[in-house]
């Protein structure tokens, strides 16, 4: 009898809390953009917070207040972000994709160390160390902190550099956060050529130090047909809006720093035959 | 009567406070305290539950809770009315005082297991408190609350720009502050009402 009381009761109260907050979400309810719900139920609903927003809800809120991108689900990947960019009314195509790319390529034989390290397996504790063992301050650590952040196994690193996976690589940016140097930059995928080198160091301290450091002979930028790439406080950067991936910086640069990126050098050869500048090339 | 309700109230809100003395409620204190704006808002929603909350348990502990011998449902049901009406605090801000809900965040929903809440409900159950001492209750515990967010809100507004150590930067000097103010109030005890 007791067990039946205690039943009704919790089960009346539960019914009067129930009709009452039925009864005021009808009258308390709020307009909502009705594109917040329908970004939501494009998103893939695994709430794993990848995108840095607490849940795929929160996320929907942020597309609509243009305060993340389109394509800022790294798990829902190109369809996904297609789909929202309808939703949002964006042009099919509008959405950039984009991949990570680890601006070093200071491997083991080619960049000097100032000093051995011995302590945790961990860049951000590593570069506290007088900037890690590495000569170059700006080059890659190697410990991996990026490859264990990864989620999608994209970024591996090898032979002291990190390296990014292309074909996993969904660029939601986690590598770009962790990376405690600050060298690993979202591209968009179809531009074929990078500056593997963030080194801010003057030429003449480069030589020393790293074999594939850029020294700002700023070979590239007078080459370089529509003046996408430029050398400021020495080293070199392309402007992506311009790059038409001609491919001739990369032709050109003493130190072989300039990359071009493996899987895309089909598409590079096909538009440098396409591209009108193409006497020019050496 | 009358004079016995104030004493209640003014022991409440300063020789009891819910948060510097009785140590209810910290979560919200130290979440939503950076600035005494939200601080107030925040103050105003628990004010509101609470009030609402021991009035509405009272009733439920004494006429439904009791009679049934059911006292063991006591914090399950408790739990339960605080949730309800925190949901309900939850869509009248967020359709009458948007800017209060957003800043409030995670925080508004939290109120429903802020300590300081059930510990009003429950501590009107154990000292027998009459309903009209569970509504004065519950109004000056919120108020209560309401002061001690307000002031360490204050203070931390302050603190934002004074030139703090940088180990104790944030928030451990937010909880250094919080200890200071709570030393403060203990001052109050020495109150002859």
């Amino acid at each position: 009898m007791d067990i039946l009381n205690a039943v009704l009761v919790l089960g009346a109260l539960g019914l009067v809390l129930g009709l009452l907050l039925a009864l005021a979400s009808k009258y308390l309810s709020v307009q909502q953009d009705e594109r917040i719900e329908l970004i939501t139920q494009a998103l893939p609903a695994a709430n794993c917070g990848g995108c840095g927003y607490p849940g795929c809800g929160a996320l929907a809120v942020a597309i609509v207040e243009n305060k993340a991108a389109v394509n800022a689900c790294p798990v829902g990947g190109a369809a996904c972000a297609e789909k929202i960019a309808e939703i949002m009314g964006l042009e099919k195509g509008a959405v950039e994709e984009k991949v990570a790319m680890v601006l070093c390529a200071g491997v083991k034989s080619a960049a000097k160390n100032k000093f051995e390290y011995d302590g945790v397996e961990d860049c951000t504790a590593a570069s506290l160390l007088a900037g890690g063992e590495r000569a170059c301050l700006y080059g890659c650590i190697g410990l991996g902190s990026c490859e264990r952040k990864c989620v999608f196994d994209a970024i591996k690193v090898v032979d002291g550099v990190a390296v990014v996976d292309h074909e996993k690589c969904t660029a939601c940016g986690v590598c770009v956060a962790t990376c405690p140097k600050d060298i690993i930059k979202l591209i968009p995928k179809d531009k074929a050529y990078t500056v593997a080198c963030s080194s801010k160091d003057k030429g003449s301290v480069m030589k020393n130090i790293c074999t594939v450091g850029c020294i700002a002979c700023r070979l590239c930028e007078k080459v370089c047909p529509t003046e996408a790439i430029t050398v400021e406080d020495n080293l070199a950067s392309i402007d992506y809006e311009k790059c038409i991936n001609c491919g001739q910086c990369e032709q050109k640069c003493p130190k072989k720093i300039i990359h071009v990126k493996a899987e895309l050098l089909n598409i590079s050869n096909f538009e440098r035959n396409g591209c009108q500048i193409k006497d020019k090339v050496v | 009567m009358f004079k016995h309700l104030l004493v209640l109230a003014i022991t409440t809100i300063f020789v009891e406070n819910v948060v510097l003395v009785r140590f209810l409620g910290i979560c919200p204190f130290l979440g939503v305290s950076k600035n005494t704006g939200t601080a107030v808002g925040m103050g105003m929603a628990v004010t509101f539950v609470i009030t609402i909350s021991s009035v509405m348990t009272w009733l439920v502990s004494n006429y439904v809770l009791d009679p049934l011998g059911l006292e063991y449902l006591r914090t399950l049901s408790f739990i339960l009315i605080i949730a309800g009406l925190v949901q309900l605090v939850e869509m009248f801000t967020q359709k009458s005082i948007p800017s209060l809900y957003n800043a409030l965040g995670i925080y508004l929903p939290l109120i429903t297991t802020n300590c300081v809440v059930l510990g009003v409900a429950l501590l009107n159950v154990q000292n027998d408190h009459t309903f009209e001492e569970a509504l004065v209750y519950g109004i000056s515990s919120g108020l209560s609350f309401t002061l001690a967010i307000f002031l360490f809100a204050g203070v931390r507004e302050k603190l934002e720009a004074s030139d703090v150590p940088q180990f104790l930067k944030g928030f451990p000097i937010a909880l250094i502050t919080a200890g200071l103010i709570a030393i403060a109030f203990l001052g109050f005890a020495g109150l002859q009402l």
